[in-house]
């Protein structure tokens, strides 16, 4: 990946962590489902783990969760912290695996937002605050998890979007293609036994 | 060139983790005006005018989201206004109800107070039923010879006499109201000692009382209290009425235009006590030994 393309994902991803901070804070945050409010903003960090690599997803993991603690006025570094891991494993995920199943972001969202929830409430707990460590706690953090899962398909194919023109080529990507399209020398016996079988058929 | 890779990796995670740590510790251990809190009001003073017009030009997104939002939870909303509506609805109804008892026990203990009636052996119903076919002839009370009420006590209610116990069994009683065809009681002008009489219903509208068998002498005006006169005979003790003196009847509604000095006189009596909506009502037992 030369320099152009780097800068290029990397605007891209600014513009997306700061797109998804704002919405985050002036709509989604705004508008209550079951009780709860989504958060968008684990699943973008997961999203750009998981299209962009680990590095990146842990980059654009710190940047958004400092972004969030500076408009909420949270303690600064609590959320970067969870979302750096976030975006790092949803990139290795992405390294390792290669998961191609189309629900595999609606799955890896609802990690990302559990870990995000218990990371919070056990970080607030370690640094003393009284939280409502409660079942009503437990209860918030199951819906809100099941909340963000309905929305992470649809996440994840808007910032696949915003990112696309700018993310490096995958070479997994295309050893997959090259196996599902029948490009494969496996999936074409023609050509593997030289014509053999067809004209023996005939 | 992959491990110089994968040692670039390390070292970016470690040190995003490092910076976290240092920011969320210095955060954490600072006074509100510390330099990292005044950068987090600044950046935040800069970013508010972009989340106020992000506000504003994606509420429009907002509204139809919070809509549809909205629709999801619209179905157990409605059905825990509607469980909250009918409590409410029937605790205003208690609340109501007890407010008419309070009135009616108010209008009895101002009965109380100003004619002796507590000196009566008062016992208090309440109106278990009433029969409006018979143009609220009678009606039942849940008070009855357990109670200490007997045949031919009087009955008072909000105003004043309403009737007499016809029957009694252990737990309940029969009134015959004032207005019932075979009710008559001995009654008096109040501020004419002399003008005696009998109450019984009009004949044809039983809402309307006669005070009949006045003294030719009389010279009754509208707008006077009848009361009970409790008449009794000097001659014979035992022959009295049923009715203490000085229970209110009802006042003077009319008086007969041929009333003259030569016959005894009559005049129309309007109960004081409101007969078709009797809830709480005092039964007399002991009318005779008290006052």
């Amino acid at each position: 990946m030369n320099k152009d393309t780097t800068l290029h994902l990397a605007l891209r991803i600014t513009l997306v962590a700061f797109l998804a901070v704002v919405i985050q804070e002036t709509v989604v945050s705004q508008i209550s489902l079951f009780d709860v409010t989504a958060d968008v903003t684990p699943l973008v960090v997961m999203s750009i783990g998981l299209l962009a690599g680990s590095m990146a997803g842990a980059i654009a993991g710190f940047a958004i969760g400092l972004l969030v603690d500076l408009v909420l006025f949270q303690t600064l570094g609590v959320t970067s912290l969870l979302f750096i891991t976030v975006g790092y494993w949803s990139g290795r995920l992405r390294e390792l695996r290669d998961p191609s199943h189309g629900l595999v972001p609606m799955a890896l969202g609802a990690v990302a937002t559990l870990f995000t929830g218990l990371g919070m409430a056990v970080i607030q707990f370690l640094l003393g605050v009284d939280a409502p460590v409660s079942w009503l706690l437990i209860q918030q953090i199951v819906l809100q998890v099941l909340v963000n899962s309905l929305i992470a398909l649809p996440v994840y194919e808007l910032v696949r979007r915003l990112l696309y023109r700018a993310l490096p080529p995958d070479p997994r990507a295309r050893r997959r293609r090259a196996y599902t399209t029948a490009l494969s020398p496996l999936q074409r016996p023609s050509e593997r036994f030289g014509g053999a079988t067809r004209a023996r058929a005939r | 060139m992959y491990d110089k890779q994968i040692r670039r990796r390390r070292a970016v995670l470690a040190l995003l983790v490092v910076i976290s740590l240092i920011l969320l510790t210095d955060y954490f251990g600072e006074s509100s005006s510390s330099p990292l809190h005044s950068v987090q009001r600044g950046i935040a003073t800069v970013l508010s005018p972009v989340q106020e017009g992000a506000s504003t030009v994606l509420s429009p997104v907002r509204d139809a989201a919070g809509y549809v939002s909205s629709l999801f939870t619209a179905k157990s909303q409605l059905a825990r206004v509607t469980a909250q509506k009918n409590r409410l609805t029937s605790e205003l109804a208690v609340a109501q109800d007890i407010g008419i008892q309070d009135r009616k026990a108010a209008a009895l203990l101002k009965l109380d107070t100003n004619y002796g009636i507590k000196s009566y052996g008062p016992v208090r119903a309440s109106v278990i039923d009433e029969d409006p076919s018979l143009w609220y002839e009678t009606i039942t009370v849940d008070q009855g010879s357990g109670a200490g009420v007997s045949q031919w006590d009087p009955v008072v209610g909000p105003g004043g006499l309403i009737g007499d116990v016809t029957n009694v069994t252990s737990d309940e009683s029969v009134v015959s109201l004032i207005t019932s065809p075979k009710f008559s009681v001995g009654a008096e002008i109040e501020t004419y000692s002399g003008a005696a009489g009998l109450i019984q219903p009009q004949v044809g509208d039983p809402s309307i009382l006669e005070l009949v068998d006045l003294p030719t002498s009389s010279n009754v005006s509208s707008g006077e209290l009848v009361v009970t006169s409790g008449f009794q005979d000097p001659h014979a003790p035992t022959v009295e009425s049923f009715a203490p003196p000085g229970i209110p009847i009802g006042t003077v509604s009319s008086t007969n235009p041929e009333n003259s000095l030569l016959t005894d006189q009559q005049v129309q009596v309007t109960p004081l006590a409101d007969l078709q909506h009797l809830s709480l009502v005092q039964i007399l037992t002991d009318p005779h030994h008290g006052g």
